[in-house]
């Protein structure tokens, strides 16, 4: 059996900048272990710019911005695995790993750091009637495919969801030379970042329908035709208001789920609004020793708050790695964080008012848009933060910066409560 | 008087933009929370800019395409000349972040650069 102190499940953004993190916080026996035959995860293929500009304060590509943290991850000499692929976590943190040179391994780890990502949701899980032809993809999928294999994945397309890769799909379809008929988008609202429905539907003149959803896909052996329509309030179609168009492509980009069979086999406990861990402000699990970072913790917009998350949760893996078990021991007790009243969720779950840094950056979504409204922060009744917000939407994260000075100096604090106010 | 409204791309935020504009000239930019919203409403309707990305085909290296992007800004009139250029462009491995992989795209004055390493 090989022995580290740190293995890393995943060599994306997140698996990255946590190794770093990790060795410099002073931990030499770190392994990165990555599914894929290079490092780079998601980066890879999101080939257009926008990334960094909290990390290095320029706008990179997504290629460009992995290659940094590889860059780094070298330098640090730092080991990784590729083409291996993680089957196992057992409790006593135990990894069973595979590949083709080395077979089936087992490494014994001291710490382990979650950072698997997500996967798309597909179309087994959205219920869309109609014919299975060839030709519908996940946007995730037609994204590899044009922009790392070099192929098309078709001419004319329809896209459910607007979700970002949806968008920057519709673009990078129509620069390379397809026509995308419309988006559809179930919510009233879009599911994506506002920068996106500017630069990549707008400035092409490609029609989003909020609303909408496909209601039929026609063609036996390709798709021929997608019938999308209105919906109602309560989601469903409305009779009527259904149009057809002519197409070979559908594109889905309805949302992203944790990827965390992994974790769920280790028996971590789970976020049924995230479909990830429930972590304390160290981002550590219930299971001791086990940290979770990145898209496998929470769906993240932007790349550089998985950056600076992984970081803190290399960091807190390599003071358990030096701690054990005492790296967690406070005088104070765990601070449950309540998200309600148009907060969905918050990463952390709890927080430690003696162990927490000066300052905690608590992320949270919200469930709707709301125009002119408050975010607001309670310690237990009494309101500590009231930040004015001219629109908040699910498709941005949210944040609230929580002070330690703040949190001890309360007397008999048992609950942190994050919440929408209207004006 | 002439009014253009536009969503900010500088942030997230997306704050909305209204742009007052005389004679082609820009009198008055409002909606915006800081002064990256100015100077982006101030660009965009006077001379829009963006930056290309794609890929083209790379020959003997590991992966069969390597990421590109325009060096810097080039005028939004010019993406779809800036992507003719770049068909069928095909490059020999190894390719490094940064290399030029075609200089002066669509007579611009910008070069096509490579977002990856492929060796």
């Amino acid at each position: 059996m090989l022995n580290y102190d740190i293995v890393i499940i995943g060599g994306g953004p997140a698996g990255l900048a946590a190794a770093v993190s990790a060795k410099r916080s002073g931990v030499e026996s770190i392994l990165v272990l990555e599914r894929d035959k290079e490092l780079g995860g998601i980066l890879n293929q999101c080939i257009h710019n926008g990334f960094g500009l909290h990390t290095f304060k320029e706008e990179l590509t997504g290629p460009e911005y992995a290659g940094r943290f590889i860059e780094q991850l070298l330098e640090e000499k730092i080991e990784y695995r590729l083409n291996t692929m993680v089957m196992d976590i057992a409790p006593n943190k135990v990894v069973t790993a595979m590949n083709r040179e080395d077979g089936m391994f087992e490494i014994q780890a001291k710490a382990i750091i979650l950072a698997m990502g997500c996967r798309e949701r597909s179309r087994g899980a959205l219920n869309i009637p109609g014919y299975r032809p060839a030709g519908i993809y996940s946007a995730g999928t037609a994204q590899r495919l044009v922009n790392m294999e070099g192929y098309m994945p078709g001419r004319e397309v329809v896209i459910l969801g607007s979700g970002d890769i949806g968008l920057i799909m519709a673009r990078r379809m129509t620069l390379e030379g397809a026509k995308v008929k419309v988006v559809a988008e179930l919510m009233p609202y879009s599911g994506g970042l506002k920068r996106n429905i500017v630069q990549c539907l707008d400035d092409y003149g490609i029609p989003l329908k909020l609303s909408h959803t496909v209601v039929d896909i026609e063609g036996k052996e390709r798709v021929e035709a997608i019938t999308i329509a209105e919906v109602g309030p309560d989601r469903r179609p409305i009779p009527g208001t259904e149009e057809r168009y002519t197409c070979d492509t559908l594109l889905l980009s309805c949302g992203l789920i944790p990827e965390n069979e992994l974790s769920r086999s280790l028996e971590v406990e789970m976020s049924p609004v995230t479909s990830g861990p429930l972590v304390n402000e160290c981002l550590e699990t219930n299971v001791e020793g086990v940290f979770a970072c990145g898209n496998v913790l929470h769906v993240h917009d932007l790349v550089d708050f998985v950056s600076e998350e992984a970081s803190a949760a290399g960091k807190h893996a390599a003071e358990y790695v030096k701690n054990g078990a005492k790296h967690a021991e406070t005088g104070a007790k765990d601070i449950p964080i309540v998200a309600t009243e148009g907060a969905r969720y918050t990463v952390p779950k709890t927080i430690n008012p003696d162990r927490m840094d000066e300052k905690h950056t608590v992320r949270f979504r919200v469930g709707d848009v709301y125009k002119n409204c408050y975010v607001s922060v309670y310690l237990n009744d009494e309101r500590v933060i009231h930040k004015k917000r001219p629109v908040v939407a699910p498709g941005e994260m949210e944040e609230v910066v929580l002070k330690k000075e703040e949190l001890a100096a309360f007397s008999g604090l048992s609950q942190i409560t994050v919440k929408i106010e209207e004006a | 008087m002439e009014t253009r409204e536009l969503i900010c791309i500088g942030c997230p935020m997306g704050c909305p933009l209204k742009v007052e504009m005389e004679n082609g000239e820009v009198v008055s930019v409002s909606g915006n929370t800081c002064k990256r919203g100015d100077v982006y409403a101030r660009k965009e309707v006077t001379n829009p800019t963006r930056i290309v990305t794609s890929s083209v085909i790379v020959e003997g290296g590991s992966l069969a395409a390597v990421s590109v992007k325009t060096k810097e800004d080039i005028p939004k009139g010019k993406i779809f000349d800036i992507m003719k250029e770049l068909k069928g462009v095909k490059v020999n491995a190894p390719v490094h972040i940064g290399d030029v992989i075609l200089s002066n795209v669509a007579g611009t004055g910008v070069d096509i650069i490579a977002t990856k390493n492929v060796l």
